[in-house]
């Protein structure tokens, strides 16, 4: 499985790129394995600060429901509106097309707590 | 947790395998919507060994049928299969059922997985007529292949005349080399197709002749999500989700499976609330505004009133709408009803309609 080293990561498998104070946030490869099929991606959080491991939004498979965590704390800035008519890019290109939100980020100092690749990846055990 | 035949099949084929109903099954390959697209529009094989067999026999078979079963198995005749259910003695459902007519004095049912012990008790119990009952599950192994181009698929492997055979009909003749193979013109796909009852050690033997025939049909193995998905968009009831112990045949709309020409288990009450009208029903709804209904998610009216619950409920990979079922306050069961699903503390605009959904 792929979990680019440039990324960094959540326990509960999303991936933060992080450029400046902003940051932009998916789901992982493993996540979106998990799930299986993406029908609908819910996040209705655009414009509001959310705080670290809160929900910012809800991804729907065809069997399961899986809430979105904050990886840092910050203001959800932008949703990406491809996923509206398109929520199967989150399975088909997890990292890339498949993004979710662009976030600005209120604490960088909590930046350091987000994990590796390597770390991510032990942690699922793959 | 039990094993089919071929579970070490689908772990090779590197299905996904989940605990369901204390069997290791394969709940998708290659993906959930595309396995359903291929059920819909050619041909699919699932693995449902899980499901329970018994076999009645005896003088006396069709009395205790008639007894423990809401349906009117006197109808059936050699070669003819019934939907039915179990009712119990307080209103709801101890399952529901498919009865096979084998003889006169032979008869299978075939039960949910869930269900199998529970409802071999509860058929125990009311066999004063000393039936020979048999527990063939363990043994038996079955295979749903689905499609409309299943006919073309399995053809070749046997000289059952498959296209002649009506719907919830069955024969019972050689496949792919293999005698005594149950073919049966049934299924929980709404596609058509065919259910095949065997012995597991004929199991992997069968898979391989089925997917080698019908390997230019584009046959494909489908797992456990698919097809919960595709009986949902044909409003097929699932056990343990839109019936249960609590919920009555009639709230169901099962109606037409409840005969009130002989006397069963409950029939006297049933046939009262039948009479009094029912005060909850079980309908379809499809989504108006965007959201996806789920397992015990609230109905409610314009006002937030609490009018029922979600028994089921998807994102339809044919018709790309969000479909469910749910009990709801009769008041509100009337096709086009504007209703509302609690998603997430939102209340999510909807519509009653009637399945098959379209």
């Amino acid at each position: 499985m792929n979990f680019p080293a440039e990324l960094k990561y959540t326990k509960d498998h999303e991936w933060v790129k992080v450029e400046g104070s902003e940051a932009t946030v998916g789901i992982t490869e493993f996540a979106q394995r998990e799930l299986g099929d993406i029908v609908y991606v819910d996040i209705n959080t655009v414009g509001s600060e959310v705080a670290m491991e809160e929900v910012f939004g809800t991804v729907e498979a065809v069997k399961t429901v899986s809430d979105l965590f904050m990886p840092v704390t910050g203001e959800v800035t932008e949703f990406n509106k491809k996923l509206d008519a398109n929520p199967e890019l989150v399975n088909s290109d997890p990292y890339g097309e498949g993004w979710m939100v662009k976030i600005k980020v209120s604490d960088a100092s909590q930046l350091s707590s987000l994990l590796s690749a390597d770390e991510y990846a032990k942690q699922i055990g793959v | 947790m039990k094993n089919t035949a071929l579970t070490n099949v689908h772990v090779a084929l590197g299905a996904k395998m989940v605990p369901f109903a204390g069997y290791n099954m394969p709940v998708q390959y290659s993906g959930i919507n595309a396995e359903h697209e291929t059920v819909r529009k050619a041909v699919g094989v699932f693995d449902v060994s899980h499901m329970g067999e018994f076999i009645l026999k005896g003088e006396h078979a069709l009395d205790l049928i008639q007894k423990v079963t809401s349906n009117d198995a006197s109808k059936l005749f050699d070669g003819k299969v019934q939907y039915s259910c179990l009712p119990n003695e307080q209103g709801g459902i101890v399952d529901d059922l498919l009865v096979y007519r084998i003889d006169e004095k032979t008869y299978m049912l075939v039960v949910n997985a869930s269900n199998i012990e529970k409802d071999w008790n509860w058929i125990s119990k009311y066999n004063d007529f000393g039936v020979e009952m048999k527990d063939i599950s363990d043994r038996t192994s079955l295979l749903a292949v689905q499609g409309p181009k299943a006919v073309d698929a399995l053809q070749s492997l046997t000289d059952v005349e498959l296209s002649g055979m009506e719907y919830y009909t069955f024969k019972k003749g050689t496949f792919a080399g293999i005698d005594n193979v149950l073919i049966s013109a049934t299924g929980y796909t709404g596609a058509g197709g065919f259910e095949l009852y065997f012995d597991n050690a004929n199991a992997e033997h069968i898979w391989k002749e089925i997917f080698k025939a019908g390997e230019p049909y584009g046959i494909k193995p489908i797992g456990l999500g698919a097809r919960d998905t595709l009986r949902l968009e044909m409003g097929f009831c699932l056990y343990g989700n839109d019936i249960d112990d609590t919920t009555s045949p009639l709230e169901a709309g099962l109606g037409w499976v409840t005969k009130f020409t002989k006397e069963f288990v409950n029939s006297d009450s049933l046939q009262d609330q039948k009479q009094k009208g029912v005060e909850r029903k079980l309908v379809g709804f499809e989504m108006i505004d965007r959201g996806i209904p789920r397992h015990d998610y609230e109905i409610t009216d314009a006002d937030e009133n609490v009018i029922g619950k979600v028994t089921s409920g998807t994102q339809s990979p044919s018709l790309q709408k969000a479909i469910g079922m749910g009990y709801v306050k009769t008041d509100f069961a009337k096709e086009g009803t504007e209703v509302f699903i609690k998603i997430r503390d939102n209340k999510v605009k909807a519509k009653v309609v009637k399945p098959p959904f379209k």
